[in-house]
């Protein structure tokens, strides 16, 4: 078997994609933000937002609890190519020539880690 | 990616000096330690919890509870160095959280280390490097 399961890869892959979410909702929110705190504890986007990254750690952790973190950890930087995909999607936001250079990078990065662990 | 928008608790404050860029960096870099840190208890803590799926044992879990404060930790200090420096100046210099979780991880739980691992490793964190740097620069 192999140093790290592929269902820990699988926890943590998920929870990068849950937890990128949670950066769209934070996102929302804070292009709504009034500077008084019963607004911004009102601001029920903030809180999905803050809610989804607590609820992607919880994959997270029962990703690691078997596996190598050396390969584990660094997977979670597949939530960048999340990021900038729900980015172009839901905010119109650009994809330049770094963002699009880096998230291949990244992605080739993983597949890397995956292969490298025994 | 949006530049550093302002924190929204601290909406008065008196006059402070900010932050020069050498002070900013060390302060991300020491944010990467504590980073790393963090993830090598919640790892400690995850193994700790055998076979439990409980989200409970979880959020009850010391070790496990101390990684995610020290996570807290490194997050606020991060938004605290953003307040005077640009993201893509401080945001690739987080990507050496993977290299310290990397050589903790062999060091104290004595995984393996290869050439296919490295080439994985430093394509990420150039990748996140690249992603983060601002091409008007």
């Amino acid at each position: 078997m192999s140093a790290t399961p592929v269902s820990s890869m699988a926890l943590v892959l998920g929870a990068s994609f849950v937890g990128s979410f949670g950066a769209v909702f934070l996102k929302s929110g804070a292009g709504r933000l009034h500077f008084s705190l019963r607004r911004l504890v009102l601001n029920y986007r903030l809180a999905v937002g803050v809610g989804l990254f607590l609820f992607s750690s919880y994959f997270f952790v029962l990703g690691v609890r078997q596996g190598e973190l050396s390969v584990l950890y660094p997977m979670v930087s597949l939530s960048y190519v999340w990021t900038l995909l729900w980015s172009r999607l839901f905010f119109r936001e650009p994809v330049t020539r770094n963002k699009f250079l880096g998230l291949l990078l990244i992605l080739i990065g993983i597949a890397f880690l995956g292969l490298g662990t025994r | 990616m949006s530049a550093a928008t302002p924190t929204t608790t601290e909406g008065t404050q008196p006059a402070r000096k900010p932050l020069s860029r050498r002070q900013a960096v060390a302060i991300v870099f020491f944010c990467t330690l504590l980073g790393a840190a963090g993830q090598i208890m919640i790892k400690i803590g995850a193994v700790s919890l055998g076979r439990s799926t409980s989200p409970l044992a979880m959020v009850t879990n010391p070790t496990l509870f101390t990684g995610y404060v020290l996570y807290g930790l490194m997050t606020a200090l991060f938004v605290v160095a953003l307040r005077d420096e640009e993201l893509s100046i401080l945001f690739p210099i987080i990507a050496l959280t993977y290299v310290w979780v990397t050589a903790l991880s062999v060091m104290l739980f004595g995984e393996s280390f290869n050439v296919v691992k490295a080439i994985g490793l430093s394509t990420i964190v150039i990748g996140v490097g690249v992603l983060g740097r601002d091409p008007k620069k």
